[in-house]
């Protein structure tokens, strides 16, 4: 096992103080990795079980939620013997800064990982500025 | 430990009034094997399922031997340059590999496994000459 040592239970969505949920369906939080290149920032979640067409996004205000559904289709014909991970949606929200260009987010799902691309936009990226020797 | 706790479990004669017990010691035992499987059952067909995301599907690699089935797969690292940093850093990267044992021998021409949304299904049929036949009595 090289795989390194992280957290592999899913982590099941915490639910603000006063708020119940009436569906009894699970709902877990995608770990993520957030990245910072110089021109954008990358989120890659995973969502095993999520497809381009399951996964929703919305962006209000400076908050920007993922949810990916997921299809059980297994459970008809099959009978679940043995448990090591739930089933369920996902759900993870994030507070974007000002630095992103919120126009030009661009998403993408494969094999079960999403992968957001956030601009920054043109006035947050770091500008190079060139030193001259003296002549 | 799953392979311990799979076998009584599929043995119908053991273990049957203590699913509950099984089902909550073993999950806490093997939380930290990667990947997690489910495993379900539908009359001799055994069904695993694991949750590989970001594995492409020819870095996957299914091994049948005996009663057992192993999972081997790999998820490359994301290239970053020297000026990419990490804000969060909770996926995990690299080999992995898990082996399951069956309470029966695997027919390992008829495995059929499918890969899609980062999800593996790998169905596993009992081989035939070890399902229970029909014994005639002779009067």
């Amino acid at each position: 096992m090289t795989v390194e040592k992280k957290e592999m239970k899913k982590k099941e969505v915490e639910i603000e103080k006063g708020i119940d949920r009436i569906s009894s369906a699970m709902v877990f939080t995608p770990a993520v990795d957030i990245i910072e290149h110089t021109n954008d920032i990358v989120l890659i979640a995973d969502m095993p079980g999520v497809d381009e067409k399951s996964v929703d996004l919305t962006l209000e205000k400076n908050l920007l939620t993922i949810h990916g559904h997921v299809e059980i289709e297994t459970s008809d014909k099959f009978k679940l013997l043995i448990s090591e991970y739930g089933l369920g949606d996902y759900e993870r929200t994030f507070k974007l800064s000002d630095e992103i260009d919120r126009d030009k987010i661009h998403a993408s799902v494969k094999d079960g990982v999403l992968k957001l691309v956030l601009p920054k936009a043109e006035k947050a990226k770091a500008k190079k500025i060139p030193v001259t020797g003296q002549a | 430990m799953t392979n311990t706790y799979l076998k009584r479990y599929l043995d119908p004669w053991e273990e049957l009034s203590h699913i509950n017990r099984a089902f909550n010691f073993r999950a806490s035992e093997c939380r930290r094997e990667y990947p997690a499987v489910n495993v379900w059952l539908n009359g001799d067909t055994t069904l695993v399922t694991a949750e590989v995301p970001g594995v492409k599907r020819e870095d996957l690699d299914i091994a049948v031997s005996g009663d057992t089935v192993t999972l081997k797969g790999r998820r490359p690292k994301e290239e970053l340059s020297d000026i990419d940093t990490y804000h969060r850093h909770e996926l995990r990267e690299g080999t992995f590999s898990k082996s399951i044992k069956l309470p029966f021998n695997i027919d390992a021409d008829n495995v059929n496994a499918v890969y899609k949304k980062g999800v593996l299904s790998v169905f596993l049929p009992r081989l035939e000459s070890e399902k229970p036949r029909n014994i005639k009595i002779n009067s």
